[in-house]
């Protein structure tokens, strides 16, 4: 306190001799403790690129180890047999079997969380959507090992219903025939993923959904719209790119996700045409459950299916960046 | 209601003919009721399929009956509002379920004896044990993490805010986002190459290390947009009393936003404590207490949950274990939680 | 084709607050009525309340009876979608939804009520742009989005959009405030021409604005702070601004207070 009172009760001095000054206000860094604390700062910040750019080489580094000696074809191999000699693997099956079961639970789980995020912010009452939400926000929070042993102690029991139903009247599509094995299959996969990643599509879409500006609803009302052809007018139209990018990032993490696929899945490495016959496998999940009888050679062989997951994830992850960049430009927030 | 439309001398335009507001809980009965009715005839056991043919009925009903009554575009106006209630009925099943079932079979063994032992003498397959050593580890596992995660991602973050021009800022803006999409089993895979070629075996502050690099993006983005919420002016007026930059970063900026930074850091942890894949791979989990994270396979709450299922072959003791150990590590993230948005509502009107 | 208001007992309330209390007037068909009060005297609530906009607002409610030729706006039985497709609104800052064209703005309130065929839409939208003073300035460019236009032309958009579905009243909440002079000019010039059609409500601050585009205009005011704000006085714009039955209205006009 004193310091800072006489500092500014002495006269400033900076304007007089100007170029001198404004030499050493554009360079702000000079003092000592400007230099180390901008050195920290900027530090940490190279790190993360470092580490980025680490994980890249390294993995890439160890799946070269790997691939080199695969006697199988690395993208073709219906195979995962690290242990012998020579070893035959290839990442189809897991490839499948993460696109097959992403793109199931991305088709249960965003209309379902577009859904409710209209019903928190447009359709339940006020009372009611608060503490909904706030649930909603803590259960984006709970462990996927959690939903992993729910999954397979709690819904796996509770499919047999849904999947001889399905086998009944859609068995003839071939997609949803069932052999009456465990119903640990890969739609059993999608429907967990999708329960997972509900609570975070819907968290995204509803605070999108919520930035909708009152005034063009209004406009939509004024003209005589109901509630629906108001949700249809203004506030879809306003969140499609939001909910878009809340759908990459739910992908994001139904693509990587690991332990509540290694619970609910019974794996083998064939790619079935159903979805409800058990097998298949995915990428993370497939890692789990090799790893520990991994030798040196199975983990490196396994962190070359990592580097494909890592890739994949990538790319998403990139799209809904230039999704959401593309959205700045297109949004109607200039008034 | 139809006498008042009656008396009137002409057609009103204004008037619609309206269902009264009771209809949708009617036909949400009737609907129910005939898929009891239908189930039963059919034989369908599962109570799913009953509740799937109620929803459907349920809608097709609404939409005929309001399309007669009111017009198409009311008709269609109730069909959504009745999907939008479906799909929240729906979703909020399995997530009660969860929750319930958590907490119903996890007060079973939940107990002192519980929390203060360890699995050292006790068979996966026979009751008794607990879950002292996975605590144990996965407080040191994330706490490590957390000293390691949060200052570089604060620290980022104010580069980022503060300083950051130019293309490297731009760079780590965008690095970070790609960070956060990384899946948790990729950031073990990384650390263990590095295990790998540096010829280790699994220790608890390598998982530390894959938990770290999860949580820095979290961290990062989190105190950014809290530094963000800091007035210009309040910067001006600070380096205006000739107060250094750094000075003013630290006695000014983060005192104002420390509450959303510890926010942003406890719901990071909340996040990392739950992560059991990059654990698997790197701590390995472990029967016996290991308190040393630097040397030896380590158990963590997680993991114990998992290898309680997998490794147990369907005997109940290891089942009630794990939803026990669940609904611990549910209590601590939920807790975390709740703590961080205290803080976050305590500090934020500043 | 316009239709008379006529306001009986009048209360409106947010949540527990009540925001104006019994209020009563009639609004001529084919003519301007200027809403003009002081800041918060409830004027913009009193507008809302005459198309059912008010209840949009959480905690909004309504006592009373609002007629439109004889019909009780607030009666059992009536539907507020109805209600907002006879009295259209345009509000104070102009609104076109930001993701659609200039033509699909003005076709938006047709494409609700189902199937005009592409002709028709057009001779519509052509139309509507017209009587909203903006088809010279757009007509070439009717795909380009709406948010593209100046602040006056997307007002005049938004009035396009509202006389597109052929309302019976206009309500018009404060719409030259976030626009410049010669924006507010055309805007003015427009109301002009549209009361040949249209019954027309005004809510505005610019008390030169009621006496240019009126014929008759009503003076809100409120006791004081937390009080409910009353309708003081309607009656033909000229006796209004040159000699107002009232003291308050005189003050306020003569700018002692507000």
């Amino acid at each position: 306190m004193d310091i800072t009172t006489r500092n500014t009760q002495a006269p400033p001095p900076a304007p007089r001799p100007s170029a001198a000054g404004r030499k050493r206000t554009s360079h702000s860094a000079t003092r000592p403790g400007d230099r180390i604390f901008l050195g920290l700062s900027r530090g940490a910040g190279i790190l993360l690129l470092v580490i980025m750019a680490a994980i890249a080489v390294f993995l890439a580094y160890r799946a070269s180890l790997a691939i080199s000696k695969d006697h199988g074809n690395f993208l073709t191999t219906f195979e995962w047999n690290t242990n012998l000699n020579p070893p035959v693997f290839g990442i189809a099956v897991l490839a499948f079997g993460t696109v097959v079961s992403s793109v199931v639970a991305m088709v249960i789980a965003v209309p379902i969380a577009v859904a409710i995020a209209l019903f928190l912010t447009h359709y339940a009452p006020r009372r009611v959507s608060g503490p909904i939400g706030y649930v909603i926000d803590l259960l984006a929070a709970v462990p996927s090992i959690v939903y992993g042993l729910w999954g397979a102690l709690v819904l796996v029991p509770n499919l047999n219903g849904l999947f001889s139903w399905l086998n009944d009247y859609l068995g003839w599509t071939g997609i949803f025939s069932w052999d009456g094995g465990a119903p640990r299959s890969m739609l059993t996969v999608g429907i967990l993923l999708a329960i997972m990643i509900l609570p975070i599509i819907t968290n995204v879409s509803r605070e999108v959904f919520r930035q909708v500006p009152r005034m063009h609803e209004e406009a939509a009302l004024a003209l005589g719209a109901t509630r629906w052809e108001v949700v249809r007018m203004a506030v879809l139209p306003f969140g499609r790119s939001g909910v878009v990018s809340a759908s990459m990032l739910g992908l994001g993490r139904a693509l990587g996700e690991t332990m509540a696929v290694a619970t609910v899945l019974s794996p083998d490495f064939l790619i079935h045409g159903s979805l409800l016959n058990p097998g298949g496998g995915t990428f993370a999940q497939n890692i789990a459950s090799k790893f520990s009888e991994a030798t040196e050679y199975g983990r490196d062989a396994l962190i070359a299916s990592g580097l494909v997951l890592f890739v994949i994830t990538l790319l998403v992850n990139g799209a809904a960046r230039m999704i959401i960049a593309r959205r700045k430009e297109y949004s109607g927030a200039n008034a | 209601m139809s006498t008042a439309a009656v008396a009137h001398k002409r057609p009103s335009t204004l008037r619609g003919a309206r269902l009264p507001s009771w209809s949708p809980w009617a036909i949400a009965a009737g609907s129910i009721a005939a898929a009891i009715g239908i189930g039963a005839a059919a034989g369908l056991h599962s109570r799913v399929q009953w509740g799937v043919i109620a929803a459907i009925l349920f809608v097709l009903a609404t939409y005929g009956i309001a399309a007669r009554v009111e017009g198409r575009r009311q008709a269609k106006d109730r069909v959504a509002t009745s999907l939008v209630w479906v799909a929240f009925l729906l979703a909020v099943v399995p997530l009660v379920s969860l929750i319930w079932v958590t907490v119903q079979r996890g007060v079973k063994v939940l107990d002192v004896y519980f929390l203060t032992h360890s699995m050292g003498v006790v068979a996966d397959s026979q009751p008794g044990g607990g879950i002292y050593h996975a605590i144990l580890g996965s407080l040191e596992q994330v706490g490590l993490a957390t000293l390691i995660g949060a200052p570089i991602g604060v620290l980022t973050a104010i580069y980022l805010v503060e300083y950051g021009r130019g293309r490297l800022a731009k760079a780590v803006t965008f690095f970070v986002d790609v960070m956060t999409g990384i899946p948790s089993i990729v950031a073990g895979l990384f650390i263990l190459s590095l295990m790998l070629m540096l010829d280790m075996q699994p220790f608890g502050f390598a998982g530390s290390l894959a938990l770290a690099i999860l949580m820095m993006p979290v961290v990062v983005r989190s105190t950014e947009e809290m530094l963000k919420l800091v007035p210009n002016e309040l910067r001006e007026a600070s380096l205006a009393l000739g107060v250094p930059k750094w000075r003013t970063i630290l006695k000014v900026v983060l005192p104002t936003s420390i509450g959303g930074i510890t926010t942003g850091i406890m719901l990071a942890i909340a996040r990392i404590a739950g992560e059991t894949a990059p654990v698997l791979l790197l701590v390995f989990g472990n029967q016996f207490i290991n308190a040393n994270p630097f040397e030896g396979a380590q158990a963590s709450l997680p993991l114990y949950i998992y290898q309680q299922y997998s490794n147990s072959a369907g005997a109940n003791a290891a089942y009630d274990r794990a939803w026990a150990a669940s609904l611990t590590l549910i209590a601590f993230v939920m807790i975390l939680n709740l703590v961080a948005r205290g803080i976050a509502r305590w500090k934020a009107p500043r | 084709m316009a239709k008379r208001i006529d306001v009986s007992g009048l209360t409106a309330y947010y949540g527990s607050h009540k925001a104006i209390e019994d209020i009563s007037m009639t609004v001529e068909p084919r003519s301007v009525t200027a809403f003009i009060g002081p800041s918060g005297c409830g004027k913009s609530t009193f507008l809302r309340t005459l198309n059912r906009m008010h209840e949009v607002t959480p905690g909004g409610r309504v006592e009373g009876k609002v007629l439109l030729d004889d019909e009780d706006l607030y009666g059992a039985g009536i539907d507020p979608v109805s209600v907002r497709r006879e009295v259209g609104m345009v509000f104070q800052r102009p609104n076109p939804f930001p993701t659609m064209s200039i033509f699909d703005n003005v076709a938006a309130g047709l494409r609700l009520n189902g199937n005009y065929r592409k002709a028709e839409l057009n001779d519509i939208v052509e139309k509507s742009l017209r009587g909203a003073n903006l088809w010279n300035e757009v007509k070439d460019r009717l795909n380009k989005p709406g948010s593209g236009l100046s602040g006056g032309q997307q007002q005049r958009l938004c009035i396009a959009r509202a006389i597109a579905v052929e309302p019976k009243v206009l309500l018009m909440d404060e719409p030259c405030s976030a626009l410049d002079p010669i924006s507010t000019l055309a805007i003015e010039d427009l109301i002009g021409e549209l009361k040949e059609r249209f019954t027309i409500v005004i809510v505005t601050h610019n008390m030169q604005q009621a006496a240019r585009v009126s014929d008759r205009t009503a003076f809100f005011n409120l006791a004081g702070v937390g009080q409910p704000g009353k309708l003081i006085e309607i009656d033909e714009t000229e006796r209004i601004f040159s000699n107002p039955s009232v003291q308050a209205t005189e003050d306020y006009i003569s700018g002692r207070f507000g």
